[in-house]
């Protein structure tokens, strides 16, 4: 069962990554005329032609591609010249630091919420909270951004830096004032979901058979709640977390360039502006692992915290 | 006739709830504001007055942006474009999503197998970075937003309304007319499209709300509608420099792009709540 959800992960970035080099094959335009600039001599162009493989063909060059990817060689840049793991290398750990933060806080807050709002359906604290996550979860990343900024930091209280400013040679960590309204529009983009999905899979289980007889057996609230609600939860509550985590890695993109924050998706939009092909492609298979990643562990989550799948994967 | 009952009395228990009427008013208010601006701008003259950041009432009722043009006009004509290419992405999408999950549900086997393993493959990448993805190739052009966000909206689309349209393939009379022999476009016509307008309602509502979000994201980060246009997305990217001394150039965006989007998304929220029970607007990959 699980080896099966593996093979169908790794089924999924290989085609991932024949889509994502499709779109190589529509840019107009030579590469190597783009590192090299208007003014190159036809020799070197060859020569960079030769270097980059661009006389091969496209499977070739894809197989090629792939062949780095799966030593973690990303491939030349096409703007700088380049390699594009140099470029990327401190922004991972920005981004990194940014997601975790995020998540840390995120996931306990809405599972506590979603399952508080579960427990007390259909009371004013429950149409609140639910009111409150179905406006928040309509509005786009940057709208929640800008609001938090113009509320925190710019125009109606000035407490927070607006934009991220790393000195060189400094962490994005040494400025912890700086994380608070990155870190907090992203709580706010993945909270609400977080809040309505687990109320509605708690909720279901709270409506269950088996949660009416732990209840007339007498068993005080607290250990019908941990013992035989929550088991059941943690299969479709895995799913939402994960699907929540692979949003932020989404979000970043935007949230990043808000608050001028140097990590993947500030790259990501730089590279656009540039039309820097293999950074967007490295980036977007990077984006798409993580994905895929932590869809497979949520799967996996919920195949060990089901007894029926648990056992069918044993057999 | 007994279907034209049936979706009466469904569009009068959508309206029944106050968050259906409140998602319209807030709709209809931008809606208004995006389609009439455009025509109302001509009499609002302060293109052209020179002033770096005006104050708000000095220079125009809610003062210039940095280049010296005028707030209010900008944001009265900058809407439409946004509406429209959400709409048309909207249409794209769900029009896109709808065939395919129909067509998987019917057919079945494996055209039902390639289908949906193309959309697991396309869901694996985030709808914006896949959008990213075409703009740095085909370049930041109106089509190339509308179809990248309508194709990534097609598989979300494609798993609701599969499983919508095999319920009802399921159900008996549908089995009974297939013995019949009834063909199966008459089949879809008369049986299944009746029966799935609820979950196909709400994925409108959804998918409208996700590409407002997204056409006003690729704005925002400035690889969408392209300057000198005026654009609700793009005038925030603009104005947020001067944001401390001049904020209106990004609130009046703002507050309308958090106005429609939160409207469409309560209209969405209401027909679901009306279709109760048969649609699970929070399943897997509804984002």
């Amino acid at each position: 069962m699980i080896l099966k959800r593996l093979g169908i992960s790794v089924f999924v970035l290989l085609a991932v990554s024949l889509l994502v080099f499709f779109f190589t094959l529509l840019l107009p335009g030579d590469p190597a005329q783009a590192i090299l600039g208007q003014q190159a001599t036809p020799e070197r162009l060859a020569a960079l032609r030769e270097q980059l493989d661009l006389n091969a063909p496209w499977y070739e060059r894809y197989l090629s591609w792939l062949g780095g990817l799966l030593v973690g060689d990303l491939g030349t840049s096409a703007a700088t010249g380049g390699s594009v793991n140099a470029l990327l290398a401190s922004k991972v750990s920005a981004s990194v630091v940014l997601m975790a933060i995020a998540a840390v806080i995120a996931i306990p807050v809405g599972l506590l919420l979603g399952t508080w709002s579960a427990m007390r359906r259909g009371r004013a604290a429950d149409q609140g909270l639910t009111g409150i996550s179905l406006v928040l979860a309509a509005l786009p990343e940057f709208v929640i951004g800008v609001a938090l900024t113009t509320l925190l930091s710019t125009t109606v209280f000035r407490l927070l830096p607006s934009v991220t400013m790393a000195a060189p040679g400094t962490r994005v960590w040494d400025y912890p004032l700086q994380l608070i309204l990155p870190t907090l529009t992203l709580i706010l983009v993945v909270v609400p979901y977080m809040i309505r999905m687990t109320r509605t899979t708690m909720a279901d289980v709270l409506d269950s058979g088996y949660v009416e007889m732990a209840r007339l057996k007498g068993l005080p609230e607290r250990q019908v709640i941990f013992k035989h609600a929550l088991p059941h939860a943690i299969g479709p509550v895995a799913q939402v977390i994960a699907m929540q985590l692979a949003w932020l890695a989404g979000g970043i993109v935007v949230v990043e360039f808000l608050f001028r924050y140097p990590g993947l998706g500030q790259a990501m939009v730089d590279a656009v502006n540039t039309r820097d092909v293999q950074v967007v492609q490295a980036l977007s298979m990077i984006i798409a692992a993580f994905y895929v990643i932590v869809n497979l562990l949520a799967d996996v989550v919920g195949i060990l915290a089901n007894p029926k799948l648990r056992t069918e994967s044993r057999s | 006739m007994s279907a034209q009952r049936t979706s009466e009395s469904f569009t009068r228990r959508v309206l029944r709830q106050p968050a259906a009427k409140l998602g319209i008013v807030l709709t209809a208010l931008v809606l208004l504001l995006a389609v009439l601006g455009p025509l109302a701008v001509p009499a609002w003259t302060g293109y052209g007055t020179n002033s770096f950041a005006g104050k708000p009432f000095q220079t125009g009722v809610f003062g210039t942006d940095n280049l010296g043009r005028d707030v209010l006009s900008r944001f009265l004509a900058g809407g439409w474009r946004l509406l429209l290419y959400s709409a048309l992405a909207t249409v794209v999408g769900v029009g896109l999503g709808a065939v395919l999950g129909m067509l998987a549900a019917l057919r079945g086997g494996w055209l039902d197998s390639v289908i949906m393993r193309c959309g697991d493959v396309l869901l694996a990448i985030p709808q914006l970075v896949f959008a990213l993805l075409a703009v740095t190739v085909l370049g930041p052009q109106g089509w190339v937003l509308v179809l990248v966000i309508g194709v990534t909206h097609a598989p979300r689309v494609a798993r609701v309304i599969r499983a919508a349209t095999a319920g009802v393939v399921a159900e008996d009379y549908v089995l009974a007319s297939q013995m019949y022999g009834v063909p199966q476009w008459k089949i879809l016509g008369r049986d299944v499209v009746p029966n799935i307008m609820g979950p196909l309602m709400v994925e409108v509502g959804l998918r409208l709300t996700y590409s407002i979000g997204a056409v006003a994201s690729l704005s925002f980060l400035g690889l969408g509608m392209q300057p000198p246009t005026p654009d609700w997305g793009l005038m925030i990217n603009e104005n947020r420099i001067a944001l401390s001394l001049q904020p209106w150039g990004v609130i009046l965006p703002v507050i309308a792009i958090a106005v429609l989007t939160v409207g469409t998304n309560l209209i969405a929220d209401a027909v679901a709540g009306a279709s109760a029970g048969r649609v699970r607007t929070t399943g897997k990959g509804t984002r």
